[in-house]
């Protein structure tokens, strides 16, 4: 029998502090639907979707039962869409996101990710094709996420794709100019994209992944900031093993309900993404973490140091608890996701200068910001630019996801509600970088990219 | 299948008698019981055997909630794996 506490613990964790599965995503492969016909090939793309998935929903229901841990989201990756469409000559790509987007009402999936291409190096035709596509294919469906790896620390920074990323997000902005700029809330661009990320919207099947597998996304910042509260006051020691402790416990509750969904769907575990992933409720916060630590505001000084702590106590918790740990994994700062984050900015406290020097420390990026509508795109391409240089030289996964509100300005605020939450405008830099993103060609790999 | 059942909440008397009642009721037995005060609260933990359960987990789930309501408890049954994953490595 387990002791008393043990049990009330976990009830606590799961009733009070908001601890509960992200999402499971399936990634499945389409490089078998490549098809010269684009009619057929999308026909091949919706069938597969429908048939492997078609108790992804049921199947996290019956766990979500089992076990009382609620499972917020039930999402599917697929293969970079410009892989496969690339088989046709169709020039337009919009309907293959219409195709993708049916599938997911079709099975009762909250997102689909994987209209993406990976352009780190240099463009094919689908790549160039999807890219142009994005913006309008955002704009027309409603569950489609979209992606582009426009770096990585092996290739260098494609400066073309960051150059044109600037463009595509204004105008996925503008075209989604009704809802807030919400589809650009759907779109990342990324350096050294995983190929396993459950999370939305860098979701996607990569090459390198089998016919079918299952990943999980874990939450849980209010159990980790319920823990810190109990060694107030403690040395930092006493915080990383605290935190360490939280990770290990709530990653094996993820790693059980990995094993129990891909057992059940018939389809092996992929990874366990050990990611703290916060959402706009009250007491599910990462900000709210840092704060615990010592912090008046989240953005004071402090706040990197305590961030580092944190991303890597979550990890050497986690990666024991799970036999595949992948994705993301790290802490997630979402500023329209996070209650504390929102705060923050709203009081002044929290800059996009000290979120970038932020995302040198966690995953994974410059996350759901918005920013002034009339910020040139080549501003855009250069916050690009500047973040995914951080995750080339250090090494690491970075990404942007910015929403430059058409209309709206500083003091403006952006609400999309559910998960995506509300987003106060931020000041970004007004000094140009026209000149800067003009130039194109790609920025060299860095010498600690030469590790053979 | 085995679960783990828990009940929270103010004391009173009978909780033990109504919970068990309607276990026996839907041919669930009880393998280990433990009660204590946590807090200011009342906690029951039960282990049970669910393999002979004749209804299905949800509409078990549905009957248990409607007695924790009758008595002002919290009642929830959770598979015990839930508790092993976390607690055990």
């Amino acid at each position: 029998m387990f002791n008393p506490y043990e049990i009330m613990e976990t009830i606590h964790m799961l009733e009070e502090e908001k601890l509960d599965i992200r999402t499971i995503t399936m990634g499945i492969s389409l490089w078998d639907c490549a098809h010269g016909d684009a009619d057929i090939m999308r026909k091949k793309i919706y069938d597969k979707i429908c048939n492997y998935a078609q108790d992804l929903v049921k199947v996290a229901d019956e766990i979500q039962l089992k076990y009382d841990i609620p499972i917020i989201n039930k999402r599917i990756s697929v293969t970079p869409l410009a892989m496969i469409a690339g088989a046709c000559v169709e020039e337009d790509y919009v309907s293959f996101a219409e195709t993708l987007d049916r599938a997911a009402k079709e099975v009762g999936v909250d997102f689909i990710g994987g209209f993406s291409a990976l352009v780190h190096k240099g463009y094919t035709r689908g790549d160039r094709k999807l890219i142009a596509s994005i913006p309008e294919a955002l704009a027309s469906t409603e569950r489609v996420c979209s992606s582009v790896n426009v770096a990585t620390t092996k290739a260098g920074i494609n400066m073309d794709a960051v150059a044109e990323m600037g463009r595509v997000i204004k105008k996925t902005a503008e075209l989604t100019a009704d809802r807030d700029g919400i589809g650009c809330s759907k779109l990342v661009v990324f350096a050294n994209v995983p190929e396993d990320n459950p999370f939305m919207a860098g979701a996607f099947h990569g090459p390198g992944e089998g016919e079918c597998v299952v990943n999980v996304g874990i939450s849980g910042p209010g159990t980790v900031k319920a823990a810190l509260q109990k060694v107030k006051g403690q040395p930092f020691d006493e915080v990383a093993e605290t935190v360490k402790k939280t990770a290990f416990k709530i990653t094996r509750m993820g790693q059980l309900v990995a094993r129990e969904a891909a057992r059940m769907l018939g389809v092996p575990f992929g990874i366990v993404d050990l990611s703290l992933a916060p959402t706009p409720a009250v007491g599910d916060s990462v900000a709210h973490i840092l704060e615990e630590m010592g912090l008046e505001c989240c953005g004071t000084h402090g706040t990197t140091a305590a961030l580092a702590l944190l991303n890597d106590a979550v990890k050497k918790g986690g990666v024991m608890a799970s036999s595949h740990v992948g994705g993301l994994s790290g802490a997630f700062i979402p500023v329209s996701e996070d209650a504390g984050m929102i705060d923050a900015v709203e009081k002044g406290a929290l800059s996009l200068e000290k979120l970038e020097a932020m995302t040198c420390v966690c995953s994974v990026g410059l996350d759901m910001i918005a920013v002034p509508g009339d910020t040139p795109a080549e501003t855009i391409s250069a916050i690009i630019a500047d973040e995914v240089a951080i995750g080339v030289v250090n090494n690491k996964t970075t990404a942007v996801r910015l929403i430059p509100a058409p209309g709206k300005d500083v003091g403006d605020e952006l609400v999309f509600g559910g998960l995506f939450g509300r987003a106060p405008v931020m000041k970004v830099n007004s000094y140009s970088s026209k000149d800067f993103i003009a130039r194109g060609g790609r920025i060299p790999a860095p010498l600690h990219s030469l590790k053979n | 299948m085995r679960g783990i059942i828990t009940v929270i909440g103010m004391d009173k008397i009978g909780i033990i008698a109504r919970v068990s009642t309607l276990l026996a009721q839907s041919k669930i037995n009880i393998l280990d019981i433990s009660q204590t005060i946590l807090g200011e609260y009342f906690t029951m933990m039960m282990l049970v055997d669910l393999e002979n359960m004749e209804l299905s987990l949800e509409e078990m789930k549905e009957k248990l909630n409607e007695l924790g309501e009758e008595l002002e408890v919290s009642i929830k049954l959770q598979h015990e794996d839930i508790f092993r994953s976390m607690h055990r490595i």
